[in-house]
């Protein structure tokens, strides 16, 4: 083929471009499916791996019953950071996913949240005013929405509390009603919360409620994937552990 | 048919409490919007039509955002809610009603506005010659003439509402009884994994859904042909 000279020169620029932009010869991509409470950190995290190991993880974000269904469906996913224990022990039973790959990477953190200035300071912020309402994730559906009732039963208000719930079907939805000021208070994710300058809230202690396990798997699409495992290794490392403690959950626990 | 629990009835009684206010309401006010986007010269009728439309391509997220902060504290549904004491209209009923109202109206103004512009000028020229005055002529006239806009907009108002569902959910805060409605109920029993309920509840919407396209398209030609 006889190319001109400066067509030539075109190619050779684009062919380095293109080698550039695929990073060093080594690198690996692995497809992520994220439950999206956990977005932010796992944003940071993926830069962190990618400075770290030279990989790239590319994130998918979704409700963890969605991304658990796309994967029953046959989805490219690799690894599946999930927002709750079930389902990561589902995709285990079922062959989805590797056997003995399963940890839990995050453990959860229930917020009292207010928009208004001293309207969430402790448990007494729960006594509502007549009319009142609070808002939670749907106890049914939910992980946080469940965590929430178990608080309110701790403090033995469920009874009192349970007409007045407005509830969302997810966490984002809980925290949503609040944000816009349609109710005083509302059980968040500690996550949702901790960065804020405006509002203010009450970090739950743990012990008012069953853990809030987030789980990772390797999935068996990213069973022959080197990126992958190293991408697990990587979310139980002190520099992951440092990120997600950042963003309020607690880093995993001790296996 | 096995026995449907309290919760299942109580869903229903609302949605079809919740459709017939919703109709009722979008009836009174709908029509004599639909008149005049049918008869006015302005210029600017047009954009007021093009408002009314405006739900039938908005995604209800869009509509569901912006309900839930306008019947906020930070909007005028808050500042009516504070007359009696209370925060917002959101997760109450007559919220839901208010809701329901805006993105059912295309539903119920579009027919009826075709309606009034199919029968021309003539009915009412005829009318005024034999001097009967404008009310009059709507009344006993154009009204009649409309009537098969008037039911096609007042069924396709009612069986929206009752198909209604990302608005409910994003102001209505899932309450039994208050703001529950049916299509809320069947997402959650999909979502819990309950699906004999499920099943019921939907297979009954398909079948309601199937009976109103009918019977609009049955009432619509049998009306048709009566007026010819």
């Amino acid at each position: 083929m006889d190319l001109s000279p400066p067509l030539r020169t075109a190619l050779r620029i684009l062919a380095i471009a293109i080698g550039l932009a695929s990073g060093p010869a080594a690198a690996e991509k692995t497809l992520v499916a994220v439950a999206a409470n956990f977005t932010a950190p796992a944003e940071d995290i993926a830069a962190a791996f990618a400075a770290a190991s030279g990989h790239q993880a590319v994130l998918s974000y979704g409700a963890t019953g969605q991304l658990f269904a796309q994967i029953m469906q046959g989805a490219p996913y690799e690894v599946f950071l999930a927002a709750d224990a079930e389902r990561p022990a589902r995709a285990l039973a079922e062959g989805l996913a590797v056997a003995g790959s399963g940890f839990t990477y995050a453990v959860g953190r229930l917020a009292l949240y207010g928009r208004e200035p001293g309207t969430a300071t402790g448990p007494d912020s729960l006594h509502l005013g007549p009319g009142e309402r609070i808002a939670i994730a749907n106890p049914d559906l939910a992980p946080y929405g469940r965590a929430a009732i178990e608080v309110m039963q701790a403090l033995d208000l469920e009874d009192r509390l349970r007409p007045t719930f407005v509830i969302g079907t997810t966490i984002a939805q809980a925290f949503q009603f609040v944000e816009t000021g349609n109710t005083a208070i509302g059980f968040v994710a500690l996550a949702q919360v901790i960065g804020r300058s405006e509002g203010n809230y009450w970090p739950v202690p743990a012990s008012l409620h069953a853990p809030i396990r987030q789980d990772a798997v390797l999935l068996a699409a990213g069973k022959d994937n080197p990126a992958a495992r190293v991408f697990l290794d990587f979310l139980r490392s002190e520099a992951a552990h440092k990120i997600i403690a950042a963003y309020g959950y607690d880093a995993a626990m001790a296996e | 048919m096995p026995a449907l629990s309290p919760e299942i009835w109580s869903a229903i009684r609302l949605t079809v409490q919740l459709a017939a206010l919703t109709t009722l309401i979008l009836i009174i006010f709908g029509t004599p919007i639909a008149w005049w986007l049918a008869r006015s010269p302005r210029w600017y009728k047009e954009v007021v039509g093009t408002l009314v439309a405006l739900p039938l391509v908005l995604p209800p997220t869009v509509l569901g955002f912006y309900l839930l902060l306008a019947l906020g504290p930070d909007g005028p549904g808050g500042l009516l809610a504070q007359s009696w004491g209370a925060r917002t209209l959101a997760f109450t009923f007559e919220g839901l009603v208010i809701g329901s109202v805006i993105y059912s109206l295309p539903f119920v103004v579009q027919p009826i506005r075709n309606a009034f512009e199919a029968m021309g000028d003539r009915p009412l020229e005829v009318a005024a010659t034999l001097r009967a005055s404008p009310a009059r002529a709507f009344w006993t006239v154009a009204l009649p003439l409309a009537r098969p806009g008037l039911l096609t907009g007042a069924v396709l108002g009612f069986a929206h509402t009752v198909g209604e569902f990302g608005v409910v959910l994003m102001i209505g805060g899932n309450i039994p009884g208050e703001t529950k409605v049916l299509s809320v109920a069947i997402y959650d029993f999909v979502e819990t994994l309950r699906w004999r309920e499920a099943n019921i509840l939907a297979f009954g919407m398909v079948v309601f859904a199937f009976l109103v396209i009918l019977s609009v398209t049955l009432l619509d030609r049998r009306l048709r042909r009566r007026a010819k």
